[in-house]
């Protein structure tokens, strides 16, 4: 436990891949973890998951006279309609408690796990780039190298979509490995949450990361039907 | 919980109104709506990516705003309720989210519940009204649906007598002012035009009215002939090298979408021995389609039932509305696995309800 650490006890929600939320302790212990690994569904799952997942943590949190202080929120990038499920539902169980969301962009997640996978195993973590699907043939990535002094990943690139037969070319270029991401931990997603608010930093934005326009067709002029 | 004076919260994102409202019982408290209209009249209709994207901006301030004006706290709602379908489903899913979230944070029962029956719930939050009876006919006319529907009690029994075949009524309005070169969305535009036209200059076509149609469709509605049909007229009046008489088009185009519903619903009505009528959804703030309503109905001796406007559009009040009849009739809440049912049918007034 970081002892300067204020965070508290953090719920964090992601369904930027599939649907996953995690109950953090402050000292990064999991009181209670869920997810689908199914990439549709979001809104079906949600709701179980939560509930799920706060009984499963109130006991231990209610032992030790805590209660739930952040929502952490993966903003993406990842497939609009699940991604929009998380946020939503983040916002609204944090207005029911009255506590703050801390938006996280969903890849530093990924990232931080693998960096702390090298750290076990004592292995020198090369620049790589989180690779997630984002649908429409397109993949969508973001590339890292090292750790902050805050215990975060350093993003070397924002998060990107890029055409799937592009992608190796361009990360040879970066310079960086590929690391296909098929779920986003939750748990991961409340620790980036905690080390930002431990250090007073905010690390994604505030609204959700579509990095696409709405699909829409302006209307042409209507169409003749006499000849 | 509350099961005589029920509080509840309810979520309404089925199209591009985001819709919070709060009752208690039958009281109207908070009709909280934020539209995204005008982010799609560039489009000349909805676009669902970008009023899903407009849902998740405006859901917790229009939560937050609701409960100012309805001087209630959170801890204090006996329940949630949300839209599970019909409608667009990305933005029903953001709803749905924020409601099942809300229900876990409070510890709070939730409500999935049908948005046409909605609708319908609507009119019980109308302080002026008398009591609503059964069995009644319900014409719910919008941009994304126009359904008849017969009623015998709203928590249990309600029937789809009819509906529309292709486009919505409302879509209608938007495409035919289209044609005529009026702006987004078309029924206000078409009404104004129509102001100085005559209805009875050109004789559309009413869809499924034909003698073989009503055997099959005697209650379904059917617009895109009625479309094709202005837009034929207009061509040749073009090609005739004549200005086109817009006020008359759409005075004419609108007076026959109006003489269809209208006989429509009254034909129910007389049909199944129902002298009630309620009319619903957002196309009811056609002015002509109340007047003929109005007039059609009294001749007929039928009781027409219009609720204020502010509840005849998409809103959060009718499915806290809805909620609430559902609780004070004695049903369990939702359980957690329902999603969003895009073409939800009106017979499942609630779903996914706990069994007892
Ligand atoms: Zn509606």
């Amino acid at each position: 436990m970081q002892p300067d650490y204020p965070g508290g006890v953090i719920l964090a929600i992601d369904t930027s891949v599939g649907t996953a939320v995690a109950v953090l302790e402050d000292d990064g212990v999991v009181l209670a973890e869920g997810r689908s690994q199914n990439p549709l569904g979001h809104a079906e799952v949600i709701g179980g998951l939560l509930q799920d997942a706060l009984a499963a943590a109130s006991g231990s949190i209610e032992a030790r006279g805590e209660q739930l202080t952040h929502v952490a929120a993966g903003m993406g990038p990842g497939p609009f309609t699940g991604l929009r499920v998380g946020i939503a539902a983040a916002r609204a169980f944090a207005l029911g408690r009255g506590i703050p969301v801390v938006p996280v962009v969903s890849h530093d997640a990924v990232a931080l796990e693998i960096f702390l996978a090298g750290a076990m195993t004592d292995t020198e973590v090369a620049r790589f780039a989180v690779v997630t699907d984002a649908r429409r043939r397109e993949f969508a990535f973001t590339v890292y190298e090292g750790i902050d002094d805050d215990g975060l990943p350093v993003r070397v690139t924002d998060p990107g979509l890029i055409p799937r037969d592009e992608l190796d070319a361009r990360l040879a270029e970066l310079g960086a490995e590929r690391r296909d991401a098929a779920g986003i931990s939750a748990a991961m997603v409340a620790v980036i949450a905690g080390r930002a608010i431990a250090a007073g930093r905010s690390t994604a934005p505030t609204e959700p990361l579509y990095l696409r326009s709405p699909d829409v067709t302006m209307p042409h002029g209507p169409k003749r039907v006499t000849a | 919980m509350n099961r005589t004076d029920p509080l509840v919260l309810g979520i309404e994102t089925s199209c591009d109104e985001t819709g919070i409202g709060i009752v208690r019982g039958r009281t109207l408290l908070s009709n909280t709506i934020a539209s995204s209209m005008d982010e799609h009249a560039r489009y000349g209709g909805v676009v669902p990516e970008v009023a899903a994207r407009a849902h998740l901006e405006a859901l917790t301030p229009s939560i937050e705003a609701a409960l100012v004006e309805a001087r209630v706290n959170l801890r204090d709602l006996d329940a949630i309720a949300v839209t599970s379908g019909p409608g667009l489903a990305g933005a029903l899913m953001v709803g749905i989210g924020a409601a099942k979230a809300l229900a876990v944070s409070l510890g709070k029962p939730l409500y999935a519940v049908n948005h046409l029956v909605g609708h319908i719930a609507a009119d019980i939050l109308d302080p002026d009204a008398p009591a609503l009876e059964y069995p009644t006919v319900a014409l719910l006319v919008s941009g994304g649906h126009t359904s008849l529907l017969l009623v015998r009690d709203l928590t249990s029994d309600v029937e789809l007598l009819g509906e529309t075949m292709d486009d919505a009524a409302g879509e209608a309005f938007d495409k035919v002012a289209r044609l005529l070169g009026l702006p987004y969305p078309g029924g206000p535009e078409i009404d104004r035009a129509a102001l100085v036209g005559d209805h009875r200059a050109i004789a559309f076509p009413r869809g499924l009215s034909r003698a073989s149609d009503l055997a099959k469709h005697r209650y379904d509605f059917s617009f895109s002939g009625l479309k094709t049909a202005v837009a034929r007229w207009t061509e040749q009046r073009e090609a005739g090298g004549e200005p086109v008489p817009i006020a008359d088009v759409a005075a004419s185009f609108r007076e026959a979408v109006v003489d269809v519903l209208v006989t429509k619903a009254l034909a129910a009505c007389a049909d199944h021995g129902v002298p009630r009528l309620l009319l619903g959804g957002g196309v009811i703030a056609n002015r002509r389609l109340r007047e003929v309503a109005t007039m059609r109905a009294e001749a007929a001796g039928v009781a027409l039932r219009i609720p204020p406007l502010s509840l005849c559009t998409d809103n959060g009040a009718m499915i806290a509305a809805l909620a609430s009849e559902l609780i004070m009739a004695g049903h369990e809440p939702s359980t957690w696995g329902f999603g969003a049912d895009s073409t939800l049918p009106v017979t499942e007034i609630q779903v996914a309800e706990e069994a007892a």
